[in-house]
C-alpha cells in the first residue's frame, strides 16, 4: 500500500540546488494516513545515530545554535540556549515535546504530527540525547494521539531509539500549551500555570531540568542533525533562518497548513491559500494572541519577526486569519476575547475579572451599546502583565490592535451603525467557551 | 541589580484581594479596579524597607515577598515562561 515515490528523496546537502527548497517538513504523500517508519526513512534518511560522551552533544547543539532555529511555538526562544540550559543541570533531564496546540484556530501542530510523527520523534529523541534525557513524552491534541502513539509503538518494535518515549493526550484548554501548565498537567493532570520561579529548565518535572518544546521545532532539529546548520539556512532570512508551518484560514480559497520559508510577502503567503475569497477588511497575525493588522499594510511585509514589527505584529505560532469586509471586526474581536477570558486559568484575580471586565466592554462596543474608552483602556493596563502566566498580556496585546485597526468602525459603531453582513464567528473558529 | 535591591512582588495565584497590603503601604501598593494589588515595579526605598515588611507580614493570604535577586533578563525566558505570540511554548 505504500506508494510512495522514491523519487522524492531529495539530496539535502547545503549546495545541492534543493537545499533551498520547500517543502522540509510536510512533503506531497500520495499515500493517506501517517507516514510509516520505512518511508520516513527512505525519505529523510537514517536517524543519526547519537555519538557516545560530551563532545557529540555540544557538537549538536553547537549545529542548532549555528542553525538560527527559534521555537516554533509562538515564543521564538532561540532553541539552542534551551538546550544548553537544560543540558547544565545537576539532575537527569527530561524533554517534553509539546503538541498540544490548545488554540482552537491554529492546526499546524496536528497536521505535523498526522502526516510525519516519526520526524517529531525523531526531533524529540535527539533533543533528548543532547540534554542527556531518557525518557521523552510527547503531548500531543487528543485528534492525533492514536496516530503518534502508533509510531511511537512502531519505533519500539523496531528498537530505534535507546530513549523510553511516552505518548499522551494534553489538556483540550487554551492555556494547557504553556510551558509550566504543560508540566503541571503531565506531573498533576492540573493544567494549570504554576507561579514562577522555580524555572522549568531547571526544575520541571519532578523537581528535574525540564526541556519543554514545541513539536515542529523538534522536526526541524531532526533535519538539522541531518543536513547541518547552512542546509537549514538556505531557506528563510539572515536573522530568521529556515522554514515554518502556517495555518492560513478565514476568507481564502484553500486554507489549510503550509509551510513557507520565513521572511515570505504575506500576500504571497495568502496565495498559497489561492488568494482571498472576498475582499479583505483585516488579517489577524500570529494568533488569538496575535495582531490585527490593515491587509494593505501587511500585504507586502515578510512574514518575520522583523517585517511584521512594521504593524507591530509577529509571526507567533503561524496563524494568519483572513477577515472580508463584510465580517464586523469589533464583533470578532469581542467572541474571541469572550473565548480567552472563559479559558484562564481562574487563578489570577486581574486575569479572571479583568479579562471578563474587557471581554463586556467589547460585547456592549460590538452591540453599539455604550462604550467607555478611557475605561477600557485603564482595563487593559490593569491586566496586563499581571497573571502568573502571559494569557492577560496576549489578550491586551490583540484588543489594543483592534481597537487601532477598527477605530473607524468603532465611530461607526457609537453612530449605531455597523459593517458587518455577516454574523460574526464565521471567520474564526466558533469558540467551545460558547457551547 | 545589585544585591541590596530588593522588589515587593505579588504572586498573583496566592492573592486573593483582601487588600491590607493597600491599607499599610499605600505608599507603593494601590488597588485595581476589582481589588487586586497593583505594586510598584521600582526598589523599595530603604526608608520604606520597613513598611514594606509590615505589608507582608500582614497578607492573610502570604502572597508578597522581597525579592532581593538581581533583576532577571534572558533568563527568565529560558525558564519556558510563555511570550503572548502564542499558546505554546517552544
Amino acid at each position: 500500500m505504500n506508494t510512495l515515490d522514491r523519487g522524492e528523496r531529495v539530496r539535502h546537502d547545503a549546495d545541492s540546488p534543493e537545499a533551498g527548497r520547500l517543502p522540509r517538513l510536510l512533503p506531497p504523500r500520495i499515500a493517506g494516513g501517517p507516514a510509516g517508519l520505512t518511508e520516513h526513512i527512505a525519505r529523510y534518511g537514517p536517524l543519526p545515530a547519537p555519538g557516545a560522551g560530551a563532545l557529540w552533544r555540544e557538537r549538536l547543539i553547537a549545529e542548532v545554535g549555528g542553525s538560527g532555529l527559534t521555537g516554533r511555538g509562538g515564543a521564538g526562544f532561540p532553541t539552542a540556549a534551551k538546550l544548553r540550559a537544560v543540558a547544565a543541570g545537576r539532575d537527569a533531564p527530561i524533554v517534553i515535546a509539546n503538541g498540544t496546540e490548545g488554540e482552537p484556530a491554529s492546526a499546524k501542530d496536528k497536521v505535523l504530527l498526522a502526516r510525519e510523527p516519526h520526524l517529531v520523534l525523531d526531533g524529540a529523541v535527539l533533543a533528548a540525547h543532547m540534554v542527556g534525557a531518557a525518557q521523552v513524552i510527547v503531548v500531543v491534541h487528543e485528534a492525533v494521539r492514536e496516530l503518534v502513539a502508533a509510531a511511537a509503538t512502531e519505533r519500539r518494535h523496531a528498537r530505534a531509539d535507546s530513549v523510553k518515549v511516552k505518548v499522551m493526550t494534553g489538556a483540550n484548554r487554551f492555556v494547557g500549551g504553556e510551558a509550566s501548565a504543560l508540566v503541571n498537567w503531565v506531573a498533576h493532570g492540573i493544567p494549570l500555570p504554576i507561579a514562577t520561579p522555580p524555572r522549568i529548565s531547571e526544575s520541571g518535572l519532578d523537581g528535574r531540568p525540564t526541556l519543554v518544546q514545541n513539536v515542529e521545532t523538534l522536526a526541524h532539529v531532526a533535519l538539522i542533525a541531518r543536513h547541518g546548520a547552512r542546509w537549514f539556512r538556505s531557506l528563510g532570512t539572515p536573522t530568521e533562518p529556515g522554514s515554518m508551518l502556517v495555518t492560513l484560514i478565514g476568507a481564502l480559497n484553500r486554507p489549510g497548513v503550509y509551510e513557507i520559508g520565513i521572511g515570505t510577502p504575506v500576500r504571497d503567503v495568502l496565495e498559497l491559500a489561492a488568494g482571498p475569497a472576498a475582499p479583505l477588511g483585516a488579517l489577524l497575525l500570529g494568533g488569538y494572541f496575535g495582531t490585527w493588522a490593515d491587509p494593505a499594510a501587511a500585504g507586502p511585509l515578510p512574514l518575520s519577526a522583523e517585517g511584521l514589527s512594521a504593524v507591530g505584529a509577529s509571526p507567533g505560532a503561524g496563524l494568519v486569519a483572513a477577515l472580508p469586509r463584510d465580517c464586523c471586526g469589533l464583533a470578532e474581536t469581542a467572541l474571541v476575547t469572550r473565548y480567552l477570558a472563559g479559558e484562564s486559568a481562574g487563578q489570577c484575580g486581574p486575569c479572571v475579572f479583568g479579562l471578563d471586565s474587557i471581554a463586556g466592554a467589547l460585547e456592549a462596543l460590538a452591540a453599539g451599546r455604550s462604550f467607555q474608552p478611557a475605561r477600557l483602556r485603564r482595563w487593559l493596563g490593569q491586566a496586563e502583565g499581571r497573571g502568573a502566566c502571559h494569557h492577560p498580556d496576549g489578550v491586551v496585546r490583540m484588543v489594543r490592535s483592534a481597537l487601532k485597526v477598527f477605530g473607524a468602525e468603532i465611530d461607526r459603531h457609537a453612530r449605531g451603525w455597523c459593517c458587518g453582513r455577516r454574523p460574526a464567528g464565521t471567520l474564526l473558529v466558533p469558540p467551545r467557551a460558547a457551547a | 541589580m545589585t544585591g541590596s535591591s530588593a522588589r515587593l512582588r505579588v504572586n498573583p495565584i496566592a492573592c486573593d484581594a483582601r487588600g491590607l497590603c493597600a491599607e499599610v503601604f499605600p505608599e507603593m501598593i494601590t488597588l485595581d479596579d476589582w481589588g487586586f494589588p497593583i505594586v510598584l515595579d521600582q526598589d523599595v526605598p530603604t526608608g520604606l524597607r520597613s513598611a514594606a515588611e509590615e505589608a507582608i507580614r500582614l497578607c492573610p493570604r502570604l502572597a508578597l515577598r522581597l525579592d532581593r535577586r538581581p533583576v532577571r533578563s534572558i533568563s527568565a525566558e529560558i525558564s519556558g515562561r510563555r511570550e503572548p505570540a502564542g499558546p505554546s511554548e517552544g
